[in-house]
């Protein structure tokens, strides 16, 4: 691991703790949201990162499928919003 | 080959410590969407870039992620950006409009 690999991994870091802020402290659901889709894309880079620094590649599998059941998730939650607004009692529970 | 590769992938690294920041300080639920998920596809892109010039023998499994995220990503936020807007969600341009009405309501 050199220096740059270092760097790279400290701002990384970074990324995640802002992402985990805003999943945290976001002001409403949406920004929650949208944070845990940005984290498991940054999840993903991460996970690639261990497989470089471990040298073994069984971390990439791991990465494609981490992005995949995310991608999966975030496409349920839309579809879930819409329903919700389709079916209008619930409506305000949707928003904020 | 080895510094191009840290090279890239520190550059993909600062396209997500942008995106992450973006995240943070955007001020509104539309405005981040369209960081979080743009400058921090364009970072993982720069990573993986990176990783496949540090190691040339993973390229096909770092391709197969690639072409993923790269169809996957735009997918999910188009969509959770149609849930939004049809849940009522205004955006952000539309804010001191309500402001000014919260104005009136109280000066009146």
């Amino acid at each position: 691991m050199t220096l740059l690999i270092m760097m790279a991994l400290g701002l990384i870091a970074l990324a995640a703790l802002f992402t985990l802020y805003r999943l945290v402290f976001g002001p409403t659901n949406a920004d929650r949201i949208v944070s845990a889709d940005a984290m498991a894309l940054i999840t993903t880079v991460i996970l690639i990162i261990i497989a470089m620094i471990f040298g073994s590649s069984l971390y990439l599998d791991i990465a494609l499928v981490y992005s995949i059941l995310s991608f999966v998730g975030v496409i349920a939650l839309a579809r879930v919003i819409e329903a919700k607004i389709q079916n209008n009692s619930l409506n305000k529970q949707g928003e904020d | 080959m080895q510094l191009a590769g840290e090279i890239i992938l520190l550059i993909g690294a600062i396209f997500i410590f942008l995106g992450a920041l973006g995240l943070l300080r955007m001020p509104d639920v539309y405005n981040r969407i369209q960081v979080g998920t743009k400058a921090v596809t364009l970072g993982a892109i720069g990573v993986i870039v990176g990783v496949a010039l540090l190691h040339p023998d993973w390229w096909s499994k770092l391709f197969v992620v690639l072409v993923f995220i790269l169809l996957t990503s735009p997918v999910s936020s188009s969509a959770i950006t149609k849930a939004f807007y049809h849940s009522g969600i205004v955006p952000w341009k539309s804010i001191p409009k309500s402001k000014k009405n919260k104005d009136k309501e109280s000066s009146s």
